[in-house]
């Protein structure tokens, strides 16, 4: 079956009592049993609920593993992910990962003994470098956030598998329309379902896939004994959101490249970080393993001055934390996503005041344009 | 004012752009900022969303505490707490506590080494014998599962207080419409909010509340850090919910008073555990730092054969696990809420293979003795 095809039918087959297109929203804790010895395939809705084992089944399919989970926000997804783990452990971390993954890895469990190396995950060898004996995963993004750096995720995850090792992937910016970690041969795929999955920026939300059923039934357990699960209404909504996942991709994309095209002759876009252009760093090894650049771009002004009035100018693109909605939203990750980030920690990796992200929505493409065109030389 | 004023005004007047009686449910991920260093108090749902805001602040006052928090069930709320600790830390608990905590407890926590002494928290020289030098916390539930036994949560806090380490109690069977036990000092209550706070059976939620604003900061750190929040359209029906708890809990009481001397009556009933009857070891204590013994039911029949009978010929109480909603369910703890805990331990705390936990809703008394009677009764004359 073609991708477009499971984008609509994955997660449907729910009730054959009624034939309804759309999986009913169950709104259930709890599932009268029949008998004793034998509970039925639901019991309490934190372990199992109709409604979110059809996103859940939706997401599995999409990215082609064999579990998928959802969770109350993507970084409920990527922390019980995470609790996979057990003190002395160690992971080895692309160093500009968002910034709430940052902080929940160096603020929260940090004091779980776990212990993390951030790498120029651009660099395999550096990766490979960073591995100890203790190391267990691999945590990588790519293209990172916001700095759309490209990490080799089919090279990263044989070194990982040779030595036993996991590697995780968030898979936000790109989703499994785009690139499929496991099919890269990665382990787990995270995602903050809040973005393009659920792409209406209406519901936060977060995703996991595992690839290997021995892991799923692991992270399963996790998911329940922990219970950070996603409601039956918002696991709705994310479904939904899912079914337009190819269409709106397509179209953001095609207006990103546009929007890209553009600002590369701006006089005063000092850079432009898109994997669109043959130019990035990360061309070739991100066409090798996805189908395409996608719809955020990050882009650096020539002064803080000007960036300011951007981000308070803009009108059509919202100035907003967030992103792959249908709304285009204008970021600035020195003060929102990476805010978690020490300064220090941000100017290294060039995350510099005067960088913004755009995530590019589904409004005209002449009109964000124009926009932008407008206030940056205004 | 009184609990049930504050319980009807939940979110009233949370809207003045309309005037909506009802919070809005605000189905949104992002918040659009006026500007840079500008913001309108929300940036971002996980961090804090509206409609979450308006549960958050209700909990918070019902139980008078710095502030509440609202989890995607009472498991994370549970779980993100402990987040609080660190590896090393160690914490006394009530041993006759809720499966899916115990499992909590022994299957995750102690692998990220925390480590965990179980005691009967009624008795307070157990609990101060089992507090050492690395003790952080006490976690108590105020009225047990499945076994309704009562803490003096008074007393634990004073002794908690004093050794230096945390009071924290998950409040579930009883409400703050019953017991306050911030009041008794506790330091964090939590619910899983599915129960009776929400109390129609379709929503699963947790809830916690921190008395100390210093507290209470660490906590909201760890809400959004590790991120296990509640959904919007959850939060509203929560609050839709907690607007009849005092209702749905004085009507649910009455039936529980009812139907637990009705039982302990019958003759294939061999023993009934309810806070509200007098011979209760605990019902002096809830007199005393309560205001009603709760809904929640525990009785052993005749032998372990009963068990499938009564379970299979119930027709209007369900089988079924979860507790507090305005349904009668009637659970069998050892295989469901408390499979997780070893047989040896469950037999030894009393929960047996006779044992069954009912939670009584808000149907007509008569009409819930009748339908337990036939059940009862079921193959007798067969």
């Amino acid at each position: 079956m073609k991708f477009a095809t499971r984008l609509i039918h994955a997660g449907t087959d729910v009730t054959p009592a009624h034939g309804a297109l759309s999986v009913p929203l169950y709104h259930a804790s709890t599932y009268a049993q029949q008998s004793v010895d034998a509970f039925g395939t639901w019991d309490y809705a934190r372990s199992g609920n109709p409604t979110r084992r059809a996103v859940e089944e939706a997401i599995a399919a999409l990215e082609g593993g064999t579990r998928g989970f959802a969770f109350a926000s993507g970084m409920a997804a990527i922390s019980s992910v995470l609790l996979l783990f057990a003190p002395g452990d160690h992971l080895v971390v692309g160093e500009d990962v968002y910034g709430g993954a940052f902080r929940v890895m160096t603020k929260v469990f940090d004091r779980w003994g776990l212990s993390f190396s951030f790498i120029d995950a651009c660099d395999t060898a550096e990766v490979e470098k960073a591995l100890r004996p203790n190391t267990k995963a691999i945590y990588l993004e790519s293209p990172s956030n916001p700095l759309m750096r490209i990490a080799d995720l089919r090279v990263i995850a044989t070194i990982a598998r040779e030595r036993g090792i996991l590697t995780i992937v968030d898979n936000t910016f790109m989703t499994p329309y785009l690139q499929r970690p496991l099919e890269l041969g990665c382990d787990i795929v995270v995602h903050s379902g809040t973005k393009f999955l659920n792409g209406h920026t209406d519901v936060v939300c977060g995703f996991a896939v595992t690839a290997e059923p021995g892991l799923g039934e692991r992270l399963g357990f996790l998911q329940n004994a922990f219970g950070a699960v996603l409601g039956p209404n918002d696991s709705w909504l994310a479904l939904r959101g899912m079914r337009t996942l190819g269409v709106r991709m397509e179209e953001s994309q095609k207006a990103a490249m546009r929007i890209a095209d553009r600002l590369r002759g701006q006089r005063h876009v000092t850079k432009l970080l898109y994997p669109g252009y043959a130019s990035h760093p990360g061309f070739d090894i991100h066409r090798s393993q996805a189908s395409g650049p996608g719809a955020v771009l990050s882009f650096e002004l020539d002064s803080v001055e000007r960036t300011r009035r951007l981000l308070e100018g803009v009108k059509i693109a919202a100035f907003a934390v967030s992103l792959g909605g249908v709304e285009s939203i204008l970021s600035y990750p020195a003060k929102m996503s990476h805010a978690s980030m020490p300064a220090e920690e941000r100017q290294r990796r060039g995350i510099s005041d005067s960088l913004v992200r755009l995530s590019v929505g589904l409004e005209d493409t002449e009109d964000l344009i124009e926009e932008l065109d407008g206030l940056l030389n205004g | 004012m009184h609990f049930s004023t504050h319980a009807a005004q939940i979110g009233v007047g949370r809207d003045p752009a309309t005037g909506a009686i009802s919070v809005p449910i605000y189905q949104t991920a992002t918040f659009r900022h006026p500007g840079p260093r500008q913001s309108t108090g929300y940036d971002y749902s996980r961090s804090e969303n509206p409609t979450r805001a308006a549960l958050e602040e209700a909990i918070t006052r019902l139980d008078g505490g710095a502030a509440g928090f609202a989890y995607a069930s009472g498991m994370a709320a549970i779980a993100s707490l402990l987040l609080l600790f660190k590896a090393g830390d160690h914490i006394v608990v009530t041993e006759d506590l809720y499966g899916g905590t115990y499992r909590l407890f022994e299957q995750c926590f102690t692998g990220y080494g925390l480590s965990f002494s179980y005691v009967d928290t009624t008795d307070l020289m157990a609990v101060a014998a089992a507090i050492r030098p690395a003790t952080r916390a006490l976690f108590v539930e105020s009225l047990t599962n499945p076994l309704l036994k009562v803490a003096d949560i008074e007393a634990l806090a004073r002794l908690a207080r004093e050794r230096g380490v945390l009071t924290i109690v998950d409040n579930t069977f009883l409400t703050p419409y019953l017991l306050r036990p911030l009041a008794l000092g506790a330091d964090i209550t939590m619910y899983s909010g599915t129960k009776y706070l929400a109390g129609h059976n379709d929503t699963v939620c947790g809830l916690a509340v921190v008395r100390d604003p210093a507290l209470a900061e660490r906590v909201a750190f760890h809400q959004n850090a590790a991120g296990a929040v509640l959904g919007p359209q959850d939060s509203w029906l929560t609050m839709r919910g907690m607007k009849t708890l005092a209702l749905r809990l004085d009507r649910q009481q009455e039936s529980a008073r009812l139907i637990a001397a009705w039982l302990g009556r019958h003759p294939r009933v061999r023993r009934v555990y309810y806070p509200g009857l007098p011979d209760h070891p605990g019902h002096e204590v809830l007199v005393r730092q309560g205001r009603g013994f709760g809904a929640m039911i525990a009785f052993e029949v005749a032998d372990p054969a009963l068990v499938e009978t009564v379970l299979t010929h119930l027709r209007l109480v369900s089988f079924a696990e979860s507790l507090g909603g305005v349904e009668t369910l009637i659970t069998f703890p050892a295989e469901q809420t408390h499979a997780d805990i070893e047989q040896e331990k469950r037999d030894r705390m009393g929960i047996t293979s006779t044992l069954l936990r009912l939670s009584v809703g808000i149907e007509d008394a008569q009409d819930l003795i009748d339908d337990l009677d036939q059940a009862l009764s079921a193959g007798r004359t067969a």
